[in-house]
């Protein structure tokens, strides 16, 4: 198989497959990999997923890590077939880690990297207490997906720090213009300098009473999400192309016809339609399969317009695999005729109804690229790490059309405070109206603008 | 192909997933005792009486961060061919938009899983806090009992009774005066024991008076809140009080003392008078149950639409109960479509301290007047 891979021109990781247990798939499928810190929401998810096997609701039947090697998991009750689909699937995923643009920068020892977090959290649990830590950790969790994935790009962020406004200020300020003074507390207002999509950087560098530990969490766990992040970002692309390959691996090899029975019945059930929410695999595989069509048999049009030759599926598809994430793959390569032959549709809620409210290609592409922008989470930023001149933290929802969940941002707020150690407040838009949520440590409270 | 490793580990001792979700348990413990308003009132346990494990669906812990409003916003979703415009996926079962705990339906991220709880946790829990209110010691019918405590350390002792963290620490003190830090070698001049001492305690008897109004008036609702209420009443005081009788008298225009299965099964119909229950109170207490010689309270629970012409007699015999009673508890149904009842209003003039009264407009409401009335602080 891994010949046949290669043959195909899929480039991946050295391999490294484990036959493990259910229960071990459903741990490294609950906390994103084996080796990571313990924490309830784990347990959670952990509960979840085991109960959905036990029922025979849903069946995980494979895993993979981006790492270098490659660790894939496999489950033990699986037959001969499941296991090679899974093994064509799990390879072009690697190859995906491996060549995916937005993978460049991802750490590949991030096992390592996350074992040594989970002692380092344990040891903390250990000297300053489980509870303690665990609070700690639930704040920082409930801010998580508030990183800047492109932090590398453009300038570094500042180090500075706040500028103090002090009793003696006036003495310094003896003699100069009016103009200079409000300048100078201008300055003093203007930190972040920029608005700093980097929540949880921004608290680690900043927040004024945190202690070392936690600061240590927090860029711990940040690391964490950089490495999480392009796996949510290119979530379609990824599984698309893997099935996509899965199929085409497969279809490479001797089957018998029961094997072929099996095997087809598997792939049905993974790419089956869901009414409600875009199954990545199906929606992925359509558009992997439609470029490949496009630019290995351009129709008559597409030559003309285009100046496309034929015959150039296959390195077109790689181009793509290595150059796009979800967004743009999306923007670039739904066309309508995929949006009408797929039957993609957006739906809303209309009273007590849930209605199907927009089939128009063009409002069904950009919906589903609203809908996954910035990994599917609203864009916050801090606006001001010094508001109101007394330390307070302001943070911007740069608002999109998609309003927010005011009961989860009010039970979010207090997590931040306990960050922050000092009032946040969190500017949106409800309604048409511009809002801003508080919480001074006490309570719970907003304000129009 | 060196490069491509299948292996087979042992992990018979990877354990991480299940101790992280033995933590989410006994948070969402914790959220249950918080919640226990919401619970007691559950059908299932005031109906499934023998039952002693309950499947309490509980909302596993929410992960709060700062998300999307799933009804305010579009979503994607696909068809199996033509959708068009004003195509229904689905409704809300929940109706209209209501803050908390808003229906299932096609929310995502609403987990319900069931929690295994037995009766007793769930009492345990609630009656931490409760406590007949006002318990006096009353004169002649004083029960004495004898109770068990460790409190002493001796050197001698029933080898059954043998302190070994104790000895332990003996040996090890003996070791380092000897200058050799370590366990080992116990001779018998190390070996310790627990005795114990015997405490008498006293307990005063208690009579507790049921009375519930099942009359035509109080509809379904209002036999459930009552029926929930005694019933943890009822198991409260069985649980924390060994020597207490419970009297269980159901009344409409008559009251007749009941057993308890008839009262917590039978309905009855017809016109109301409360006086009849409080009549038939202050007669048990006058033959059977001196205020001397008990602790008494009586509870009457009802919805409050008494025949007018009744109420003045009944305020005269709430009377005489405070005089003779520890407290005398009265809870008021209230259907929220409904006026204001007449019965609570004559009540109002009641002064004496002993005298509660409690309105329960929703299920969960049937906590609080548990609460009102076993109230701990009462005593102090």
């Amino acid at each position: 198989m891994v010949k046949l891979a290669k043959a195909f021109g899929l480039d991946f990781f050295p391999m490294r497959f484990e036959l493990v247990p259910a229960e071990i798939i459903y741990t490294v499928g609950s906390y994103g990999m084996p080796t990571r810190f313990s924490h309830w929401s784990h347990g959670k998810a952990f509960h979840r997923l085991k109960m959905q096997y036990d029922y025979n609701l849903s069946r995980i039947y494979e895993l993979i890590i981006n790492s270098d090697p490659s660790y894939a998991f496999l489950l033990e009750g699986n037959s001969t077939i499941q296991n090679k689909m899974v093994i064509a699937h799990v390879l072009a995923h690697s190859d995906f880690f491996k060549n995916n643009s937005y993978f460049q920068k991802t750490s590949r020892k991030m096992t390592e990297t996350m074992a040594c977090n989970a002692a380092r959290i344990e040891e903390y649990e250990q000297q300053y207490g489980h509870h303690e830590v665990e609070t700690f950790l639930d704040a920082v969790l409930s801010i998580l997906e508030h990183i800047d994935p492109r932090h590398h790009i453009g300038e570094k962020k500042e180090e500075a720090p706040i500028p103090k406004v002090t009793e003696y200020d006036d003495l310094f300020a003896l003699g100069k213009t009016a103009s200079d003074v409000s300048k100078l507390s201008r300055q003093i207002k203007q930190f972040p300098s920029q608005p700093d999509k980097d929540l949880i950087a921004f608290i680690a560098r900043n927040a004024p009473g945190l202690e070392d530990w936690q600061r240590d969490i927090l860029w711990m766990l940040r690391e964490e999400m950089l490495y999480f992040w392009p796996q949510v970002e290119t979530k379609i692309m990824n599984e698309g192309w893997a099935t996509f390959w899965h199929l085409r691996i497969m279809r490479g090899m001797d089957l018998t016809e029961d094997e072929a029975v099996e095997f087809s019945k598997m792939n049905s059930n993974l790419v089956l339609p869901s009414r409600a929410s875009i199954n990545p695999y199906h929606l992925g595989l359509a558009i992997f399969e439609d470029i490949y069509k496009r630019w290995d048999k351009p129709s008559a049009e597409e030559t003309l317009k285009y100046g496309r030759r034929p015959g150039l599926g296959m390195e077109k598809i790689f181009q793509v695999r290595e150059t796009e994430n979800d967004g743009s793959f999306l923007r670039n390569y739904l066309t309508e005729e995929l949006v009408e032959e797929l039957d993609l549709y957006l739906y809303k809620k209309v009273g007590h109804e849930w209605q199907v409210v927009e089939t128009d290609w063009e409002e069904v592409r950009d919906g589903l690229i609203n809908s996954i922008m910035n990994g599917g989470h609203p864009y916050l930023e801090v606006e001001n790490g010094d508001y109101c001149g007394s330390g307070d933290l302001l943070i911007n929802h740069c608002f999109e059309g998609q309003e927010l969940d005011i009961a989860y941002l009010e039970k979010t707020l207090p997590h931040v405070y306990l960050l922050w150690g000092k009032p946040v407040h969190l500017k949106t838009v409800i309604e048409g109206k511009h809002v801003k949520f508080s919480y001074d440590g006490k309570k719970n409270s907003r304000q129009l603008l | 192909m060196t490069d491509n490793l299948i292996s087979r580990d042992d992990w018979s001792l990877h354990r991480k997933g299940r101790i992280d979700q033995k933590r989410h348990r006994e948070k969402v413990k914790d959220a249950i005792k918080n919640n226990l308003s919401d619970l007691i009132t559950d059908e299932g346990i005031i109906i499934t009486k023998g039952k002693k494990v309950l499947k309490v669906p509980i909302r596993s812990l929410e992960e709060y961060h700062f998300r999307y409003s799933h009804e305010k916003n579009k979503h994607g979703g696909q068809g199996n061919g033509n959708s068009k415009k004003g195509d229904v996926l689905g409704s809300d079962p929940s109706g209209g938009p209501s803050g908390r705990g808003k229906g299932a339906g096609d929310q995502p991220g609403v987990d319900y899983y069931e929690v295994e709880m037995s009766v007793e946790e769930l009492s345990e829990l609630l009656f931490e806090e409760l406590e007949l209110p006002n318990m006096q010691e009353k004169q002649s019918k004083e029960v004495e009992t004898e109770a068990y405590r460790f409190t002493d350390v001796r050197k001698r002792g029933l080898s059954g009774n043998l302190d070994k963290k104790r000895t332990i620490l003996e040996n090890l003190k003996r070791n380092a005066m000897k200058g050799e830090p370590k366990i080992g070698g116990i001779t018998p001049e190390d070996l310790r024991y627990k005795t114990w001492t015997v405490h008498r305690q006293y307990k005063s008897n208690a009579v507790v008076l049921a009375m519930m109004d099942t009359s035509g008036s109080m509809g379904n609702f209002e036999k459930y809140i009552a029926r929930s209420f005694f019933f943890w009443m009822v198991r409260f005081l069985r649980t924390k009080y060994e020597s207490v009788e419970i009297i269980f008298i159901a009344h409409h225009t008559q009251a007749k003392v009941v057993t308890e299965e008839e009262f917590f099964t039978k309905g009855e119909s017809g016109g109301t008078k409360c006086s009849s229950a409080y009549s038939l109170a202050l007669d048990l207490i006058d033959k059977k149950y001196p205020p001397e010689e008990y602790n008494l309270y009586p509870f009457h629970f009802s919805d409050g639409d008494n025949l007018p012409s009744d109420n003045e007699l009944c305020y005269k015999l709430v009377a005489g109960l405070l005089e003779r009673c520890n407290m005398f508890g009265y809870g008021e149904i209230v259907n929220p479509y409904y006026r204001s009842s007449t019965l609570l209003n004559t009540f109002k003039s009641v002064s004496a301290d002993n005298f509660k009264a409690v309105t329960i407009k929703d299920k969960n409401e049937v906590f609080s007047a548990l609460k009102a009335f076993f109230s701990r602080k009462d005593r102090d």
